[in-house]
């Protein structure tokens, strides 16, 4: 079997710019208010994965995110930039699902697809909770590798990671299966290509076919790679008590609207002495080292 | 998140022009090769739908990388290190994000690896590289070689070189000579045939060759010894893996610092012929011209663009007397006039690509079959056309280029004579596009034939017969009667026989054509959409003023007076 990768990644709200309707009165995020985009930090582990598969040529990427239909798109974007194929898990059952929950979904796809590798973004801008890749670590009984940077040595028994963390880099090795959270100091995420996306921007799953106003029923005979595979509740033989509202403990209590107060200043000069308080502060704050 | 395609709605709408379904049709010749490549078009509207959706990747990668890195590669510019030339850091990312997202090659056909992107989208792509860094432009753009190979290389020469365009190689076109500028048919550089090794090597000098490193080039050269004229000129394809060039050095320039312009010398160069003996300059070079000329003129335009954005965003923010200076007649009338000549030239831009996409494509279309008589005539048509077309979108896209670029600068004031603001590069880089691929008093010559033999006129006549809104009969009067003028005065001088005297005011009475021209072409985009309003009627009322005042110059002049303006130098 080729080395196969699954690649975990979420379409979320672009919340980089977001604007005066963002959020709505109850405090959730205004999904329809913003455009939905790739979670970039999924884009640096889709990177990950293309640049593993530079170096084992029949390596296999497969695409796995779970969303409403209209997540399709974020599989295209995927095979555009290399992916091999990708699955949408979707159903209405899944709706209102915490990271737990999520999880839990997740897993049960992962373990159909028998990863020798899974890659995640370390978190997805919309909750920054950095704990579905983990927790799918966890219910899979698998080791995960957080906070990537680099991918330095693979093949099909183990990888050498270099991990970026607050106070330098860690160098680990690990056997496969595995699963690693992508950090945003990993390369970005290499450009659409113009064959692909011309090969690929027909791909479809069943409930976008439907929607359709064209008819599609000859060139998805004619070319079954632009089939985006669906997966639902039933098949993934999920247990509906842990999806959903009901699967995921998480409650919001309370949204609140913090105001950063405004800190201290400190009037520096040139002298040697303010300089090298200057260096020491950015270094224990992360700016810089 | 920055994208240069989808922020100019311009280009969509040139896209979506009418022409483009023939365009297709023809480039894709009825889509043979829809069952062969998984990439290929299924119909017409499956084509446009790929060409909008390649340019917004191109769009996003001059947004977010090209153009952010143009202030870097302006400063550090390439080096020469032990013969090699060495791009600065900053275009060796931009070339290598272009061939990740397999953007080099766009023109070739799908069996060498190529997208088979017609001219339009080609150019438009151009453009948008163009506005992002137009040094980095001559490097992208020189892919334009491999059209050259495809067109008049044998299969085998194609088979050898052209599938390693999309993989990223690079390539020159060595034409220049220390003693061959404009006159090319001076090139010196020897090409002699070993009988022996059945080989042809190359020897000689070549001088401001951009990007002159290249993986491919394609070198003009002398093959039969004696000769003094360009019959004795032939075309050669060169590999860089001989390694038989010297770099003597790169050129310290005024603008598009990021292309690097050598100095070479061959010695002893293994080198194959393209296509047959003594054709080199009489016809493949003019072809490699007409499509540079293209390009410069999507340069030009792209330069112009980035120029204009950069001084209504200053207009607007910059505060003097107690308003944004944008409120000010003297300042809103340089930008309205400003956007109404990028709006008409890169009118002309599109509708000169138009024009060679359907001779090109029938072309390609003769190798395989006979091409019936009025399939002929439409190919003859289109070729005279562009022809005709292409030097006048040359002489007036980077003329404007020039004009915009400093009227930006003026707009910035003390600041844009600073380094500061990105203004001053682009001011500088816009002095190259009225200088190389024929200077502008060369596009003069090359287009005065087309006021000579009357295809000016008779395309003029046949945009007459095009369709205009009863609101705007008033601009296209204004259009016939300025071609009245130009129809008796270019005949008037074509009647007195005199070289010279037509020499004289030949630019003048190409700019006469021009003038008419992208006026009728922009009433056309009017009547397409009325966005195109207040540009029209700006540079009709313009064209009325210029037409007017070089109507008045050769109606006073008298040929006696030629002699009032030669110099001599003691």
């Amino acid at each position: 079997m080729s080395f196969r990768i699954v690649v975990l990644a979420k379409q979320v709200p672009d919340t980089r710019n977001v604007g005066k309707d963002a959020m709505k009165a109850d405090g959730t995020v205004n999904r329809s208010a913003l455009p939905a985009i790739f979670n970039p930090e999924d884009l640096h582990a889709l990177e990950q994965a293309l640049s593993i598969k530079d170096k084992i040529e029949d390596a296999e990427i497969i695409i796995l995110t779970m969303g409403p239909p209209r997540a399709a798109e974020i599989i295209r974007e995927a095979l555009y930039r290399g992916a091999t194929s990708g699955y949408l898990i979707t159903d209405r059952k899944f709706a209102g699902s915490d990271t737990l929950a999520t999880s839990y979904a997740i897993s049960l796809a992962v373990k159909k697809l028998q990863p020798h590798l899974v890659i995640a973004g370390r978190q997805a801008i919309d909750g920054d909770t950095a704990q579905v890749g983990p927790q799918v670590a966890e219910k899979l009984g698998i080791p995960q590798v957080t906070y990537c940077e680099e991918v330095t040595d693979v093949n099909e028994d183990e990888l050498v990671i270099k991990r970026r963390l607050e106070r330098g880099i860690e160098i680990v090795k690990s056997k496969t299966p595995l699963l690693i959270t992508v950090h945003s100091s990993a390369p970005p995420c290499r450009p659409r290509h113009a064959k692909l996306l011309m090969k690929y921007k027909h791909a479809r799953t069943v409930s976008e076919l439907v929607e359709e106003t064209k008819d599609y029923t000859e060139m998805m005979t004619n070319k079954p790679y632009l089939r985006i595979e669906e997966w639902s509740v039933a098949d993934l033989d999920a247990d509906v008590q842990y999806l959903g509202l009901s699967g995921s403990p998480t409650k919001v209590k309370k949204i609140e609207n913090v105001v950063l107060a405004k800190k201290d200043s400190i009037d520096l000069t040139a002298d040697d002495k303010d300089i090298d308080y200057l260096m020491k502060e950015l270094i224990d704050s992360h700016v810089i080292g | 998140m920055d994208n240069f395609y989808t922020d100019n709605p311009n280009l969509k709408f040139h896209l979506r022009h009418p022409l483009m379904e023939k365009i297709i049709r023809l480039k894709e010749n009825e889509f043979a090769d829809k069952d062969k490549y998984d990439y290929a078009f299924q119909d017409f509207e499956d084509a446009l739908d790929s060409y909008d959706k390649v340019l917004e990747i191109v769009g996003e990668i001059c947004g977010e990388t090209i153009a952010p890195n143009a202030e870097s590669v302006d400063h550090e510019g390439p080096q020469l290190i032990n013969n090699e030339v060495i791009y600065a850091p900053g275009t060796k990312e931009n070339h290598e994000t272009l061939t990740k997202a397999g953007l080099i090659g766009m023109s070739l056909p799908r069996e060498y690896g190529g997208l088979n992107f017609a001219m339009v989208p080609y150019v438009m792509a151009a453009e948008l590289v163009s506005r992002a860094d137009a040094g980095f432009a001559n490097i992208w753009g020189l892919q334009d070689c491999a059209e050259t190979l495809h067109e008049f290389a044998s299969e085998e020469i194609k088979k050898e070189f052209l599938p390693r365009f999309n993989k990223g190689a690079t390539a020159a076109m060595d034409l220049t000579e220390p003693d061959a500028g404009s006159d090319l048919q001076a090139v010196q550089l020897k090409a002699t045939y070993d009988e022996v090794k059945n080989q042809w090597y190359l020897n000689g000098v070549k001088r401001f060759i951009t990007n002159g490193d290249a993986d491919v080039s394609l070198v003009l050269a002398r093959t039969e010894a004696g000769t003094t004229d360009g019959r004795g000129l032939s075309l050669f394809v060169y590999d860089r893996k001989h390694k038989a060039l010297t770099i003597r050095r790169i050129e310290n320039k005024l603008g598009i610092k990021g292309s690097p312009t050598c100095e070479l010398v061959f010695k002893d160069a293994p080198a194959q012929l393209v296509g047959d003996r003594k054709m080199g300059l009489i016809k493949y070079v003019m072809s490699l011209m007409n499509s540079a000329r293209l390009g410069v003129g999507a340069q030009s335009i792209g330069i112009a663009e980035a120029a204009y954005r950069e001084a209504l965003k200053y207009a607007y923010e910059r505060e003097q007397f107690g308003k944004p200076i944008i409120k000010y007649p003297a300042v809103y009338e340089m930008l309205s006039v400003m956007k109404a000549k990028i709006d008409a030239s890169r009118s002309l831009l599109y509708e000169t690509a138009r024009y060679v996409d359907i001779y090109k494509a029938y072309g390609f279309i003769q190798e395989e079959r006979k091409l019936e008589p009025e399939e002929r005539n439409d190919a003859k048509h289109h070729n005279r056309v562009a022809d005709a077309l292409t030097p006048l979108l040359k002489l007036f896209a980077s003329e404007y280029c020039n004009e915009i670029a400093s009227d930006a600068l003026q707009i910035h004031g003390g600041t844009g004579y600073m380094k500061d603001f990105p203004v001053e590069r682009l001011y500088r880089d816009a002095r190259i596009t009225n200088i190389y691929e024929g200077t502008s008093q060369l596009q003069v010559v090359a287009a005065i034939r087309a006021v000579g033999n009357g295809a000016y006129l008779k395309l003029i006549r046949e945009y007459e017969q095009h369709d205009v809104k009863p609101e705007f009969d008033y601009l296209k009067n204004s259009l016939v009667e300025l071609t009245e003028d130009f129809e008796k005065l270019s005949k008037q001088i074509l009647e007195a026989k005199n070289t010279e005297l037509l020499d004289f005011h030949a630019r003048r009475l190409v700019e006469m054509a021009g003038y008419i021209i992208m006026g009728y072409l922009l009433l056309q985009d009017t009547h397409r959409n009325e966005q195109y309003r207040k540009s029209t009627e700006i540079f009709i009322r313009k064209a009325k003023t210029e037409c007017a005042s070089r109507a008045e110059f050769i109606r006073s002049f008298e040929e006696k007076s030629l002699g009032t303006y030669k110099i001599t130098w003691e």
